[in-house]
C-alpha cells in the first residue's frame, strides 16, 4: 500500500515536470549565454508548449502557460501580455493541429511549429517594434527561429522518451 | 470544398473554446486577457502598474533560486575552460623551460670559460657563504637608517659582511653581537659604498641620504649618468664582490643631483641575506 502510494506520489511529480520546466525556462532565460557563442539562441518554452500542447494538453495548463508569459515579460522586459499572448497563440495552433491530424508525424508536427513559430516571431517583431518602439534585432530574431526548429527534433524525442519510459504514459506519439 | 471549410472552422473554433480536463480559461478567454494586459499596460494603468511589482517581486526572487543550477553550470564551465587553459600554458611553459634548458647550459659554459679566464689574468674569484637572518627591528630613525638582524658571532657574523634582499645590495653590518647584529643600510648617510653606473661603465661612490633614495658622489663623468642607469657595487677596495646590483638613476626627484632609487624597499625587508664572498682557494 506504502509502496504503491509512494509510486503515485512520484508519477505525479514527474508529471508535472513539464510546468517546472516551464517555468524554470522563463524566470531562468534558458538560452546558454554563459557559453559565448555569439550566433546561438533558441527559445526552449515553445518547444516545449508547442510539443506539450500537441501531444500532452492536459501536462501544461493553458492558466500556468499565461502566468508563464507574463513571467517572460519581466524577465525580458517586454510589455505585459506580450509573451503570454504568443505563448497562447502557440497553443491554438499546437491545439488546431492535434485536431485536425489523424496519423501524427514529426516531419508535419516540425514544419507546422516553423510556420507558427515564423508567425509568432513576425507578430512579436512587429508589435514591438512598431506599437511599443522597442529595437530589435532582425538577424537575432532569424537565427533564434532556426535553432528553435532545428531543436525541435532533439526535444521532441527527448520529451517522448520522458513521457513514455519515466512518466509511463505510452500515448505520447 | 464547403465541408473543407466547415472542417477548419470546426477544428479552430475546437481549438479556441474546447477545455482540456482541469482547464479552468478556453485558450480564447486567455488570449483576451493578454490583450487587456497589453492595451491597459501601455495606458499605464495602476491596476496593471500593482500587478507587474507584485509579479517583479515573485520573479526577482525565484529567479535567483531557479539560476542556481545554471550558476552551478556556468561555473564548472568556466573550471574546465581554465583547466583547458592550464594544460595549454603548462605546454607552453614546458617549451620555454626546455629553451631555458639550453640557455642555462650555454651559461654554465660561460661561467667556466670566465673563470678559466679570470686565472689566467690572475683575478681572484670569490666563493660565498651565506646565512639567512631574520629582521628582528626597523629602525626608522631620520638620523640612523639600520635594521637588527638575529644572527650574530655564534652564527659566524663579522662585521663588514655584506647583506642582501634576494639579489639586491640591502647594506653591511657594521656591528656585532653574540645573538644580533647590527646593519647599516645603504640609505644612511654614513654609508658610502663603491659602485659603478652602467651603461658607460662610469665609477663612482653611492652616499645614503637618510631618506629612501641614495645619491651619486664624486664622480667626474657626471654628465655620462643618464636616467634609468643602472648601479652595480664596483668591487673597488675589495669592500663588496662585483656585480651586485643596488638601484636605477631616477630624476624626477626635485633636484639636481643624481638620485638612486634602491630595488629593494628597506621599508618591507623582513627576511636578509648575510653574504661573506672570500677569495676561492680551490681554483
Amino acid at each position: 500500500m506504502t509502496e504503491l502510494r509512494s509510486k503515485n506520489l512520484i508519477r505525479k511529480i514527474l508529471s508535472n515536470i513539464p510546468i517546472l520546466l516551464l517555468f524554470i525556462s522563463v524566470l531562468n532565460d534558458f538560452d546558454f549565454n554563459h557559453l559565448g557563442l555569439k550566433y546561438f539562441s533558441f527559445n526552449f518554452s515553445y518547444i516545449l508548449i508547442f510539443y506539450y500542447s500537441l501531444k500532452k494538453s492536459e501536462s501544461l495548463g493553458y492558466t500556468y502557460i499565461f502566468i508563464a508569459g507574463l513571467f517572460n515579460d519581466v524577465v525580458t522586459g517586454t510589455p505585459m501580455g506580450l509573451s503570454s499572448l504568443m505563448y497562447l497563440i502557440l497553443c491554438v495552433a499546437a491545439s488546431y493541429l492535434r485536431n485536425i491530424t489523424l496519423r501524427p508525424s514529426l516531419i508535419n508536427d516540425c514544419i507546422f511549429f516553423l510556420i507558427t513559430i515564423l508567425v509568432i516571431n513576425s507578430l512579436l517583431f512587429v508589435s514591438l517594434n512598431f506599437i511599443f518602439n522597442y529595437e530589435l534585432n532582425y538577424f537575432d530574431q532569424i537565427i533564434n527561429i532556426t535553432y528553435t526548429f532545428l531543436f525541435y527534433f532533439l526535444f521532441s524525442n527527448l520529451f517522448d522518451f520522458f513521457e513514455k519510459y519515466l512518466v509511463g504514459r505510452n500515448n505520447a506519439r | 470544398m464547403e465541408t473543407s471549410r466547415d472542417d477548419f472552422v470546426i477544428a479552430l473554433r475546437s481549438a479556441f473554446l474546447k477545455k482540456g480536463t482541469q482547464q479552468r480559461f478556453s485558450l480564447l478567454s486567455l488570449i483576451f486577457f493578454s490583450i487587456i494586459f497589453l492595451i491597459l499596460g501601455s495606458f499605464n494603468f495602476k491596476i496593471i502598474n500593482h500587478i507587474k511589482t507584485g509579479i517583479n517581486e515573485i520573479v526577482y526572487r525565484s529567479s535567483f533560486i531557479v539560476s542556481v543550477p545554471e550558476k552551478l553550470l556556468k561555473d564548472s564551465y568556466l573550471t574546465i575552460q581554465n583547466h583547458n587553459k592550464l594544460y595549454k600554458e603548462n605546454e607552453k611553459i614546458k617549451s620555454e623551460l626546455e629553451i631555458l634548458k639550453a640557455k642555462d647550459l650555454l651559461n654554465e659554459f660561460i661561467i667556466l670559460e670566465n673563470q678559466r679566464l679570470k686565472k689566467v689574468v690572475d683575478d681572484y674569484l670569490v666563493k660565498s657563504d651565506t646565512i639567512i637572518a631574520k629582521v628582528l627591528s626597523d629602525k626608522g630613525s631620520p638620523f640612523l637608517r639600520s635594521i637588527i638582524i638575529n644572527k650574530g658571532s655564534k652564527h659566524k657574523i663579522n662585521l663588514g659582511m655584506v647583506v642582501m634582499d634576494g639579489a639586491y645590495l640591502v647594506g653591511k653590518v657594521v656591528e656585532v653581537n653574540y645573538l644580533s647584529s647590527r646593519v647599516l643600510l645603504l640609505s644612511d648617510l654614513n654609508s658610502k659604498i663603491p659602485v659603478i653606473v652602467e651603461p658607460n661603465a662610469v665609477f663612482s661612490i653611492l652616499s645614503g641620504t637618510g631618506k629612501d633614495h641614495g645619491i651619486i658622489q664624486y664622480s667626474k663623468k657626471y654628465e655620462d649618468i643618464k636616467n634609468e642607469s643602472v648601479i652595480y657595487t664596483s668591487g673597488a677596495g675589495s669592500l663588496f664582490k662585483a656585480g651586485i646590483p643596488i638601484g636605477k638613476i631616477n630624476n624626477n626627484f626635485l633636484n639636481d643631483e643624481k638620485n638612486i632609487e634602491f630595488f629593494s624597499d628597506f621599508s618591507q625587508l623582513r627576511f636578509v641575506k648575510v653574504v661573506s664572498f672570500k677569495k676561492s682557494e680551490t681554483e
